[in-house]
């Protein structure tokens, strides 16, 4: 791919120009279009977007399970395969289950095994709240601790940068929770972490960065809060006969204000505060219902069409 | 170093899983006990054997062969929970993986082999200790074209079909290599000879006379080998699209 580069652990990861085509039966797919990257190492960025935005196989060419069409990756100065071999990188995909008739202790420590440098296999029980199933065999887990498995499959190598791509997907809300705090913990180690999501929250809470992608390409990169105000754009519905729209459109985190009858449809860029304002002047206000604005209407902003996939593309 | 663990644990997860004893262990023995115990001293006509050394290399061949193309079974049930993406991404070289696979077919077939070994001592089959020794050697060799058809299958079907696949192929190669009851004339002889599973059961060949096979004999195994070690390589690279 590249030529060899000299072994340092700086640069983070770069991603120049890359493009991936596959042929499908309706004809080529243009699943990556062309991207630009590059993530600083001890960043946390989330990859945000719907189905078939290209999310996974941008991950799959960082990590050299696919071949670029044209475009390199470098990540910390080599090319995947390298950073693999060195142990650099560590990732849970998106789909896979474990293999069975191991107990979690023995899997992560054949893991840890085929490593150069691994942490210990104790750290990495204790890291991802395992100690507890050591010796329970891999086909009797739930689906929140087989995630945790997957995910001490992933950081036994001790990667510099970890990768997880949809690792939430099939979790309850306390299984989310739980794998974010993990998650965190482990970043905070100075670790780089890329982690691909459809949930603008997991996003928000857990990221420095959010890079939205649609179509093959990425069309918003930047902090979190820069992105949220763009796509996190809240729906507040209440019955309130007799306001001017005009005046409800003064209240604080309102971009836009509208009336149907009785009533009235507010367009929040911070549901929160105007929600807030609302019924301190206005406490007749009642039936009120406030929904996310969805993904795809950010997207058909931001991409000026609309997504192939709109159907998976949720904010909690 | 690295190869030698997973090489471990693989180990340790097939003997755990008991799914493919029945082939591999169960299937074998009961038939050689079948066939053989109710006249195990008599000699079958046209090949000079007893009927318990006939049949403890004829179900010995069974068994290591099912032990061999069971490693199919178990790749295809790796690659369809994502665990062979999972070892790519991973420093474990694909020769490592491979070796495991293969060590792993091996250690099961050992271990039929040694079952039948016994049923058949035990039934009468004497031997001195070179042939025991050669007519092993010879089996492990026979195996090898085995190795690489279940590398090739699991690389290349899906867990639905590859249990059908092989029973079927386990079956047939039995029948047509002389598992069951000597062939030893017409089309069914002819043909016979050019699969590797006759020669696989010609291994009998040791008790009697301490000869193994002839030039075509080996000529059949290293052909069949290298036509299944290519279609493993093109079933692994079509399956990761790894050129």
């Amino acid at each position: 791919m590249t030529s060899p580069a000299p072994v340092q652990a700086e640069g983070g990861i770069r991603l120049e120009g890359l493009t991936k085509t596959f042929s499908g039966p309706q004809g080529p797919i243009h699943a990556v279009r062309g991207i630009d990257l590059s993530i600083a190492a001890g960043e946390t960025a989330a990859m945000l977007g719907p189905n078939g935005a290209g999310k996974s196989t941008t991950i799959d060419m960082m990590l050299g399970l696919a071949k670029p069409d044209s475009g390199t990756v470098s990540v910390f100065g080599r090319p995947p395969h390298d950073a693999v071999n060195d142990g650099l990188v560590g990732a849970m995909l998106q789909t896979g289950q474990l293999i069975r008739d191991l107990s979690v202790r023995e899997l992560v420590t054949m893991m840890a095994g085929l490593y150069p440098d691994p942490m210990g296999v104790d750290d990495a029980l204790a890291l991802t709240g395992l100690k507890d199933i050591t010796g329970q065999r891999t086909q009797k887990l739930s689906g929140g601790q087989t995630q945790r498995v997957r995910l001490a499959v992933a950081i036994v190598c001790n990667p510099d940068l970890l990768i997880l791509d949809e690792p939430t997907v099939a979790l309850d809300v306390e299984g989310r929770r739980e794998f974010w705090s993990i998650m965190r913990d482990f970043a905070s180690r100075g670790k780089t972490v890329l982690f691909a999501t459809h949930y603008l929250e997991e996003a928000d809470a857990n990221a420095d960065r959010v890079i939205l992608m649609a179509h093959g390409r990425i069309v918003a990169d930047g902090p979190t809060t820069e992105i949220k105000a763009r796509v996190g754009r809240r729906t507040l519905r209440a019955t309130l006969p007799g306001v001017d729209p005009a005046k409800l459109a003064e209240l604080p985190g309102v971009a836009s204000a509208d009336r149907h009858g009785d009533a009235v449809i507010l367009t929040c860029s911070d549901s929160d505060q105007t929600i807030r304002a609302l019924l301190e002047r206005y406490p007749e206000a009642k039936d009120i219902e406030i929904v996310g604005a969805g993904l795809e209407a950010a997207f058909l902003e931001l991409t000026g069409e609309p997504d192939i996939d709109e159907s998976a593309v949720v904010v909690q | 170093m690295r190869g030698l663990v997973y090489t471990r644990y693989e180990l340790l997860r097939t003997f755990r899983n008991r799914r493919f004893y029945l082939f591999s262990f169960g299937f074998p023995l009961v038939f050689f006990w079948l066939l053989a115990a109710p006249q195990h001293n008599k000699i079958i006509s046209h090949t000079g054997l007893t009927y318990a050394a006939y049949y403890m290399v004829s179900l010995a061949s069974f068994g290591t062969m099912a032990s061999m193309i069971a490693t199919g079974a178990r790749i295809a049930g790796e690659r369809q929970v994502g665990w062979t993406r999972q070892l790519r991404i991973s420093p474990l070289s694909v020769r490592a993986y491979f070796r495991a696979k293969v060590l792993t077919g091996y250690a099961m077939a050992i271990l039929s082999l040694l079952l039948l070994y016994i049923s058949g001592a035990l039934l009468g089959v004497s031997l001195p200790a070179g042939r025991w020794l050669a007519m092993t050697g010879l089996i492990a060799v026979g195996l090898l074209p085995f190795a690489g058809l279940g590398v090739f299958i699991g690389h290349l079907v899906n867990t639905d079909s590859v249990g059908p696949l092989m029973g079927g192929l386990i079956s047939i190669l039995a029948f047509l290599g002389g598992t069951w009851f000597p062939i030893t004339s017409g089309f069914l002889h002819s043909f016979g000879q050019f699969l590797p599973s006759w020669w696989l059961v010609q291994a009998r060949n040791v008790a009697l006379d301490g000869q193994g096979w002839d030039a075509r004999g080996w000529v059949t195994v290293a052909a069949w080998t290298a036509i299944f070690a290519a279609g493993a390589a093109w079933a692994y690279r079509r399956d990761t699209g790894r050129v």
